[in-house]
């Protein structure tokens, strides 16, 4: 069994869909980080099999709606003395520029580079959005 | 009020403005001459960046029939985008001498841009695979004028409604209005894309998806046929292969109603035999007739000069 120590200060994503984790913490800035960060792939999970989980011992400050893009179902736990103080589940925002890229070639924000990427959320439980420009879908954790 | 709004979707106008038009095409259609000045003085801007025929001919007459002048491109490579300029610059620069634009973009989205940064309304003339509003004006205006009516229809669209924008425009306009049906014919892999079923599962609107035209044209009041398109595949073995399978012929005439109805937006490569051209049923002529006096009318409306 893998061991990685419980963090004193700092943040636990929890409940990643396996396979995301390693998407998030690109995003995150992670592998740029001067503090202590653990990316747990593929651990045992009662409800989802399997699942990732990210550890930051560090009390950073980061967009919580960015998470919600790539995987909506995960858990936010805010650490402080080793102890679970809050816990933050993220909301998928109605609105979003330049954080999903049009993946449609035949799209114009494929050309015209001065464009923002700009979705809208057109179905929340599904979490798909939609591109602005050509209608494109993008659904969150599987595009 | 229409006037000095842009046209990029064909939802952008309610059902009511869209009826505006229409009375207003209507009028036209009884006497042209009588608006032989409307838009004297007024200058259309045609910026075509990709090769079209039919609408590019329909807008330009529709304008100089209305009394105003056009100026435009009609390939990119004649003009400045050929230097690499942007559809905003282009635009801007257009806007300080038309009182209004007329773009087709092969790149889905652009007229949405242009109309970002235009004083002057911007009218998408169709944006790559993606949306043909003024097509949709067209086909609503030839389906109330024959069937009196625009709602409670049977709607069948036959061919590529993957990358058929103006099947989309279609299906997204006639959506709106209360019991129309769609049945949509095509093979597996020109299905419409996942955004227009996802609209209509979202309101409610009964679809069907099927393979074989034979199969339901009997049930249609409306038949939209569709030319698979060469300048939307990647490759060529696909456009070979897809090219001819849904071909409207006398035999196939045979299974539908009496009073259904063949439309077709133009140019048809061998989807439609012409072995029914004098079928009293088959409009797609009468209907491009239909298109100009539609956008005559939405020029008019747009300039409030109507």
């Amino acid at each position: 069994m893998l061991t990685i120590t419980s963090i004193k200060n700092g943040i636990v994503i929890d409940h990643i869909r396996a396979g995301l984790g390693i998407r998030m913490f690109y995003q995150l800035g992670l592998d740029k980080a001067d503090y202590s960060v653990a990316l747990i792939m593929n651990a045992a999970s009662t409800r989802l099999g399997r699942k990732d989980i990210i550890k930051i011992e560090n009390n950073v400050d980061f967009d919580v709606t960015m998470l919600a893009l790539i995987d909506p179902n995960v858990t936010i736990n805010v650490i402080e003395d080793e102890h679970i103080v809050r816990k933050v589940k993220p909301e998928l925002p109605d609105r979003v520029e330049d954080v999903i890229k049009c993946k449609n070639p035949r799209c114009v924000t494929s050309v015209e580079k001065y464009v923002p990427h700009v979705f809208t959320l057109v179905n929340r439980e599904l979490g798909q959005y939609r591109c602005q420009y050509c209608d494109e879908i993008y659904t969150v954790g599987k595009d | 009020m229409l006037k000095g709004r842009h046209l990029l979707d064909p939802t952008d106008f309610s059902p009511g403005e869209l009826d505006e038009i229409f009375d207003f095409a209507d009028q036209i259609i009884q006497s042209p001459a009588q608006y032989n000045h409307l838009c004297d003085s007024s200058i259309l801007a045609t910026l075509f960046y990709e090769p079209s025929t039919r609408t590019r001919f329909s807008f330009e007459a529709a304008m100089l029939r209305l009394g105003g002048n056009v100026v435009g491109f009609s390939e990119p490579t004649s003009s400045s985008v050929a230097k690499g300029e942007s559809v905003a610059d282009t635009i801007r620069t257009v806007a300080c001498y038309a009182d209004i634009i007329v773009m087709r973009h092969p790149k889905e989205g652009a007229p949405r841009i242009a109309s970002q940064y235009s004083p002057v309304p911007v009218i998408n003339a169709g944006d790559g695979g993606h949306l043909h509003p003024t097509q949709t004006l067209t086909d609503l205006l030839t389906i109330r004028f024959v069937k009196h009516q625009l709602t409670g229809l049977t709607i069948g669209c036959c061919g590529d409604l993957k990358f058929g924008r103006t099947v989309h425009s279609l299906i997204k306009a006639a959506s709106r209005y209360l019991g129309n049906r769609f049945v949509l014919i095509s093979p597996k892999e020109l299905r419409v894309p996942d955004y227009v079923t996802a609209d209509l599962a979202a309101k409610g609107i009964a679809y069907q998806e099927v393979e074989r035209l034979d199969d339901v044209i009997g049930n249609l009041d409306i038949l939209y046929m569709t030319r698979v398109q060469k300048e939307r595949f990647f490759n060529e073995d696909d456009y070979v292969r897809l090219k001819d399978v849904y071909i409207l012929n006398a035999e196939k005439m045979r299974l539908a109603r009496k009073d259904m109805i063949v439309m077709h937006p133009l140019p048809r490569v061998g989807e439609i035999s012409y072995d029914i051209d004098d079928d009293p049923r088959a409009y797609y002529f009468k209907q491009a007739k239909f298109g100009m006096y539609a956008r005559m009318a939405l020029i008019a409306k747009l300039l409030g000069v109507s």
